[in-house]
This record gives structure tokens, sequence and C-alpha cells, in this order.
């Protein structure tokens, strides 16, 4: 069984010894040894486990590794190479604008949950690099936390917003 | 060398040997040497300097804490205060992780104790530490202590930088050999540089850039996954889970995966973690499924008829005058069981050996957990270590201790490391839940608006005290925690708020093993309490026809409840009027009404006070909470910026208690056992929320990770009447519960 998958993780290739239908987070997890996406419910419930396929936010707990095969996955790890491939940019930043917002914003309590809103919030950004706080809120509606910083979660992605317009700018 | 094990950091000669990182220690510790520096087994001798700090050759220190990070900052908070009394900068300090065999025991992580207890400690800790530097350095000078300075680690004469020496230069790396005698001078808040000010928290960045290490990202080699079979939701904590029967060879299919069981505790193993998870999920137990349970309709009623243990906790002047008082109030509410629901289930990694436990976990209490699991592997509690990893928030005492017991029960008879990561049905299924509350409510105000007799009656059970994997596995029976005043009425907030003559005060104890496992939920029984208590004060308030902030100022005399009532009153721009929809917003027919509402309340010693601005549909029974204030004044405040995220947490989690939550249950087992069945606040839902830090440099610190809770669940009671003229006798408000009470009128 070893090797007969091959999927392209952070633009990186890797064989995948696990079974097809394992969910993709476990493999992941056990496997590339990634710390961003992170099991919450195992039933799409919560979005702790997010990546982005293709650039779409997609529940990593519930998605067989198989059907990654052939498609781009991005985690919170390869989310500032992500940003610069997008913008052009020579070099990757140490972090995306959306990870620097939420220092600077101090959003984060436990943080188990920002794997998902950091991978949401940029997802948004890079559809919608203006949303109101009624774009904000329905688009991140489907990631939960338990800590309640939504609200300071709401002012880091307007914050982000703000530097990747000024960035675009330039 | 935030992983220094601190054995290593002191071998014998005082000679720095430069310890393993964390990798290298998970991979080297499967046979573990359990015995720290000094041939004594943890906790370190608390009345030792080096149990609380090293100081290190670079002129970097190390602060030995015994408290938990669980989100709350209290790592870098404690930094700080260290960083104060050291003259050290934030950026020299650091911290390692709690640990049973290197940081001092000072008791668990709960009662939003960290500061409140841990503060003094590591504060005259470091105060001593600086003098017994300064004494060196008067030495090393050849000068009076009184005229040296210190800054940076740095200690110079007065008048004279260029003649210094560091900290590091003095005593790098090696003991101090001091008894610590709680005796140096501390500062005063005048002289305070670090205290007081916002620091930015330590944790973060690591945080939000995927490299902090939760304890679910731990693996080790060699390790197998675990997980547990039980029945989908508990049934009666006296009860437990009994099987009828196991069919091991239902999983053959999955040749990685086996079966351990003890007694009662079934669980399985694997390689793969998929196998696991599919093993777990394919595995073919009949359970036991006598109904044992009343069921959610019948709930509360079967809690006021249950036999009950009573006490009066306190009791002054005489309530009788209740009968002949002008304004009266009498009701009942009733608070559901919640869950903790951890938003990452609890996890564990145990490595049992015949004669050594290493157990990795995200227990709020690492010496506590160790006596539990030292019983349950019937080792000697000195070859037992427990280290803590954060894990994600806990808000009390989730499943971390069961966890930790499953796991080592799974490694002990797999012979091999095993993490167990539990399911999120495991999780909010066998949780210990805040227990439910009924909470009978009298209160009398005479003509002139003073409050004259109160009296409270609580019924609820205690917390569990013998953990499912335990019970489970060694039949060890159901038991409670004795003693502790959290698991009954808070006498803060039924009685420690305003002045009044008469008071009553009682708890109805249930039988806990008739009903759910229960233990220590963020702000024990106070959402319930002050539900019931804070309305019935804001209803004295609309009987006398006064606005229930001027209400409650007339009645309180102890200023730092007045500072906490104000500060969140101004934040919300209140303007005094009678509380209750008014004539237009009546007339109007509208669909959507809003209200305010005030609330007072704190967990145990702190001061909160909060103002709620809510919207209720009137024709779908939606309510939605727009705006919330809160104030909390915890005495000296190490970090304004990490209380006010406390607050603003605490402001939300309350909405999504008292609007969302419930634990649901049938006759047989709780059947609430996910975020759809256990819905949550979301973003769509969630309030503006404004905190307020009431500052106070010269009282001692108190709680803050909590003590607002009570206060805004009040808020929100009172600001449904002031929309609709209706009190709502039980939460969550969830559509159904608003349409019915609606109805009624």
């Amino acid at each position: 069984m070893a090797g007969e998958l091959r999927i392209k993780v952070n633009e990186r290739a890797w064989n995948v010894s696990s079974a097809p239908d394992t969910p993709l987070l476990y493999v992941l997890a056990n496997e590339l040894q990634l710390q961003g996406p992170r099991f919450g419910c195992g039933l799409a419930q919560c979005g702790s486990c997010s990546v982005l396929v293709n650039g779409v936010e997609t529940r990593s707990c519930v998605t067989p590794v198989s059907t990654v095969q052939g498609k781009s996955v991005t985690t919170l790890e390869g989310l500032p190479a992500l940003y610069a491939a997008q913008r052009k940019l020579a070099k990757a930043p140490e972090l995306h604008p959306v990870q620097q917002a939420m220092i600077d914003e101090q959003a984060v309590q436990c943080g188990y949950c920002f794997n998902g809103m950091i991978i949401k919030a940029s997802e948004l950004l890079g559809k919608n690099p203006q949303p109101n706080e009624a774009q904000i809120r329905a688009a991140m509606n489907g990631h939960l936390c338990r800590c309640g910083t939504y609200p300071r979660v709401i002012k880091a992605i307007q914050r982000a917003s703000r530097t990747m317009m000024a960035e675009a700018a330039r | 060398m935030s992983d220094l094990l601190r054995r290593d950091l002191f071998k014998a000669g005082g000679a720095l040997i430069v310890g393993f990182g964390l990798r290298e220690v998970l991979f080297g510790q499967s046979h573990l040497d359990t015995t720290p520096r000094n041939g004594v087994p943890g906790p370190p001798d608390a009345k030792q300097i080096d149990t609380w700090l090293a100081i290190h050759a670079d002129n970097t220190a190390t602060i030995f804490i015994g408290f938990a990070e669980l989100g709350q900052g209290n790592s870098t908070a404690l930094l700080q205060v260290a960083a104060e009394e050291l003259d050290l900068d934030m950026g020299q300090l650091k911290t390692v992780r709690l640990d049973t065999s290197i940081t001092p025991n000072q008791g668990g992580t709960y009662s939003s104790a960290s500061i409140q207890r841990g503060g003094p400690q590591v504060r005259t800790a470091a105060a001593e530490a600086r003098l017994a530097l300064l004494q060196l350095a008067s030495k090393n000078l050849s000068t009076p202590v009184e005229r040296l300075t210190v800054a940076k680690g740095i200690v110079s004469v007065q008048g004279n930088p260029a003649q210094s020496v560091t900290y590091g230069a003095l005593v790098g790396d090696k003991p101090f050999h001091l008894a610590f005698t709680g005796s140096a001078p501390m500062k005063t808040p005048a002289e305070f540089k670090v205290v007081g000010t916002r620091v930015a928290r330590n944790d973060i960045p690591d945080k939000v850039s995927g490299k902090y290490v939760y304890m679910q990202h731990l693996r080790v080699p060699e390790m197998l996954h675990g997980r547990v079979v039980r029945p989908r939701g508990q049934s009666a904590y006296g009860a437990g889970a009994k099987v009828v029967s196991l069919d091991e060879a239902s999983i053959r299919n999955i040749p990685g995966a086996r079966v351990i069981r003890r007694g009662d505790f079934i669980g399985v193993v694997a390689e793969s973690e998929w196998d696991a998870v599919r093993a777990a999920r394919q595995l073919k137990v009949t359970w036991d499924t006598t109904p044992t349970l009343p069921g959610s309709a019948a709930l509360f009623e079967t809690m006021r008829a249950a036999k009950t243990t009573d006490k009066v906790v306190l009791e002054r002047g005489d309530v009788g005058v209740l009968g002949s008082a002008p304004h009266v109030v009498s009701f009942r509410i009733n608070g559901p069981y919640q869950a903790h629901a951890p938003f990452g289930p609890n996890c564990a990694l145990a490595d049992v050996t015949a004669d050594t436990a290493l157990i990795k976990c995200s227990t709020q209490d690492v010496y506590g957990t160790r006596n539990t699991l030292a019983r349950v592997l019937a080792m000697p509690l000195e070859k037992v270590r427990v280290q803590y990893y954060e894990g994600s928030g806990t808000y009390g005492h989730s499943c971390y201790d069961d966890v930790a017991q499953a796991a080592a029960i799974l490694s002990q008879s797999a012979g091999k490391p095993v993490r167990l990561q539990f399911m999120r049905w495991d999780e909010h299924g066998w949780d210990n839940y805040g227990p439910a509350h009924i909470g009978e409510v009298r209160a009398a105000a005479d003509a002139a608006g003073k409050i004259v007799a109160y009296e409270y009656h609580g019924w609820q059970h205690n917390w569990s005290l013998v953990e499912t994997s335990e019970q489970l596995a060694s039949g060890k029976p159901a038991a409670e925690w004795p003693g502790a005043a959290a698991q009954g009425v808070s006498v803060a907030n039924t009685s420690g708020i305003y002045a009044t003559p008469n008071l009553r005060i009682v708890n109805h104890t249930l039988p806990g093993t008739a009903f759910l496992k229960g233990a220590w939920l963020r702000s024990p029984l106070d959402l319930s309490v002050s539900f019931a208590s804070e309305q019935a004060i804001d209803q004295l308030a609309y009987l006398l026809n006064m606005d229930p902030w001027e209400f409650r100022q007339k009645n309180i005399t102890d200023m730092r409840w007045r500072g906490v009532l104000d500060a969140a009153a101004q934040a919300a721009k209140w303007t005094p009027r009678r509380a209750g929809p008014n004539a237009a917003s009546d007339k109007s027919g509208a669909k959507i009404v809003t209200g305010r509402g005030i609330g007072l309340g704190t967990h145990l010693v702190s001061y909160g006070g909060a103002v709620a601005e809510i919207e209720v549909n009137k024709e779908t029974g939606k309510v939605v909470a727009k705006h919330m204030y809160g104030a909390i004044d915890a005495g000296l405040t190490v970090n304004p910026a990490f209380v006010e995220n406390q607050i603003s947490g605490q402001l939300v989690q309350t909405c999504s208690r008292m609007l969302k939550e419930e634990v649901t249950l049938s006759t047989t087992n709780v059947t609430s056992l996910d975020w759809n069945s256990y819905p949550i606040l979301r973003f769509e839902e969630c309030p503006e929320v404004t905190p307020i830090v009431v500052q106070r440099l010269d009282q001692r610190p108190s709680g803050a990770g909590e003590e607002v809770m009570a206060a805004a669940s009040a808020a929100i009671g009172n600001a449904f009447f002031d929309a609709t003229g209706v009190r709502m006798r039980e939460y969550p408000l969830t559509p159904a519960r608003v349409l019915a009470a609606l109805k009624l009128g």
C-alpha cells in the first residue's frame, strides 16, 4: 500500500501510505506531521480541521485523502507562501496578513480554533478584499469558537483587509 | 530552553548542562527516570527559592510556575509579576511547562486563582531572590546594598553605571540554596514598571503560525492510537455503563486493531489512527439500557421532588418579615445542565511500563491528576509523572482526567505508549457537566426602596469525584466531592451585594449519583443563581416604579460593587427609567422589540457588573444579544489587556449559555452529543462587546477569568423583561421557550 497515493500539500508532493478512505486530517497530522489542521469534531461542524483545497476552504476531517489527488492542498503552515504566490511577491512573508492581524488584535484565547479562523478568513479576503461586517460574519458563521473570540476575530479580519489593500496599492 | 528539564538544569556542582529540547525529551523517555534532581519526587520544596526560579549565566531567568496556561494569558502575566520584582525585562524571562517532577505545587488552575493565589507566591519569591542577588552584588562591587540600583538584571552603583555586575555573573546557573521566607520587601504600586501594563501575550505568535504544540499534536515513536468505546451519552452517574456482551470478532477485518477490556472499560488500539477510529465505531458491544434518568421533560420536577440534604448556608435576622413587607417578589427559575465542550476534545498520551508511568495531558492540576492516576494504575505515586500540555479551552473540569486515566489504562494493557483522542461524542456525552439548578427566591423592599429581606433556596447536586474510566475499569463506585462551597449557592451572589438585614440562604443537595456527572463549569452555578436573584432584585425595582440602576445604587454599601455597577452603566450610556416595554412600542405592535438590562454578580471574590442590550422577535421567539458591556474589579490587575480579553470571552460565552446551551437527555442517555445537538453561539449571533477593567492598584489581586458571567446572565434576563414585560423563568432562551413564555404573558 505504501506510496500508492500522491498528494500535493503546501506546494510539495508527498507519497502517502494511508488507506484511500482515510480522512485527509489524519494524513496531514500523522504522516506529514502538520500542526495547522487539528481534530475538533470529525463531523465537519466546527472548522478546526480546515484546509484550502484548490483555494477552497474544506473540512479535512471528512475528506477522504484519495479525493485530493491531483489537487493543491494548503494548510495554515503554507498560507504565507500561498499569499506570496497570489501577490507575486519575491519572498514569502513570515506570516499571512490575517495571521499578523490576529497577533495585532491579541484576538486569541486558547487558540485551538484559530487554524480554521485564519484559513477561512484568508479564503474570504482572497475573494472579497473589503468585506463589510455582515459579510465577514456570514462567511465565518460555520467556524465555531468556544472561548468567545468572535468580536476580536472580526476586528482582525478588518485589519488584515486594510493591510492587504494597502499592500496591493503599493 | 523553554522545555529544559529542571533536573538537567542543576547537575551536581551547579554546572549548567543544557537539557534536551521537546522532541528529544519525548522521543527519549519511554523508560523515564522520574526522580528529580534532589532525589525526591515532586512537588519540589515550596520553601526553597530554587523551586521558584533559576538565574542563568546569560543573564536570563526561568520562573517555575504551578499554573496552567489555558489561553487566559497567565503564563505571561505571572512573568510580569516576576519581572517587576526582579528588575528584569520580559524578554529575559521564560517559564517551563507544568510537570510533577519540575514545577511547584500551587494547587490547581481553577477558581481564577492564578493571579490571586499564584501572583503573591511568585512575587515574594522574586523579591527575595532580588534581595539575595543584591547582597551578592554588594560584596562583588564592595558597595552597600542601599547604593545599588538594578535594571535589566544589571546591578550597578548609583551614580557610577560603569561599576556593575549582572545577575548571570553573580549566580549563573547555580542554585541559590536559600530558604524562601517571604520576608523580602516588595515594590509599591507607585514603583511598578511592568505590572499593570499591556504586555502582549507570549503564546499568541506560535498559536497563529501553527508552531504551538497542543496536547492533540503530540506523537512519540512506537505509539499506538487509542479510542474508547462507550455508549453514546452517559446514563446516571451511579449506574456507570454495563457491558452485556462484547463481540471482539466484529473488528476482525481491521487487522491492526485490538480490543482492550478491563471490567466495563472498553477501548481499542491500533497503529493507524484511522484504524482506531473505525474499530471503535465498528466494535459490537451490547450495553445495559435500563432507564436510569428522568429525561429532559421531567428533569426539574424530579429534582424538586428528590430527597435532599438541606443546609442553611447563611441566616441573619428574620426573613419572616417577608410576609408583611409592602413589596414582595417570589419566583423560581430552572437552569439546565451545561457542557464544558472544549473545542478540541480532550487527548492524552500515556507511556506506562512495569514500574514507571509518564502521562501527558491537559489537566488543570498535574498533582491532583497524578494522585488518581497512581490509584488507577496501582503504582506508587513517586513512579507516576504528569506533564501538562495545553489543549483547547476547558472552562473547568472537562474530560481531561478521564482521558488521562483511559490513556494510562490502554498503555498499561497494551505495553506501549498510547495516544488517546476522545471523539466529539465522548467529550460531549461523558462530560462532568455544570449541574442543573433550581432557584427559588423571595425578596422584599420597604416603601422607601430599601431591600429588607431576602431568601434563596437552591437545588443542585455536588461534583463527581470518581472518573468514568476508573469507575468502569475497577468498579469503584461513583462518589461525590465533599465540602467545596462552590458546589452550592454562592453567598457572594445572593447576599453579598446589597445591604439586607434579614437573610436566609439554603442549599438542598440532591443525590448526585441519580443524575449526571457534575463538576465545576466556569462560574459554577452562578449563571443560574444570578438569573434568579438579580431578576428578583430587578422586579422589586419595577414594583417600586424605580430605575433598576438607581434601585441597586440605593441598596449597595460596598463602594467596589458600586464601582462596577457605575462603570458598566456609564459605558452603556444608561439613562434612568422604569424597566418594561413603553406604551409606544406596545401600541406599535412591533414584531421585533428591544430591551436593556443590568446585573451584578461574581464567582467568589471579585466584582462584576454588566449591561445587556437585546432584541426579541415576538413572532419567531428568537433572542439576539446586540451589545454586552461588562466591568470587572479584580483588585490589582497585572495586565488589563488580558482581563479585557477575558471579559469579552465571558460576555460572549454567557450569551451562548443563556441563549443556546442545554444538555438534553432521554431516560437512558445524554442525547446532546455534538455541535448540532448542543448548539453554541455563532458569528452571526455574536454581540458587540465592551469590556471594562476597574483597576485597583491598592487592592490585592483576585480572579478575573469568570467573574462577569453571573452579572451578564442576569442582565440578559432583565433585558428580556425590559423588551417584553415578561420574566423568563428557565433558560436557555430558545425560540420555543420564549414563545411559550410570551404566550403565558
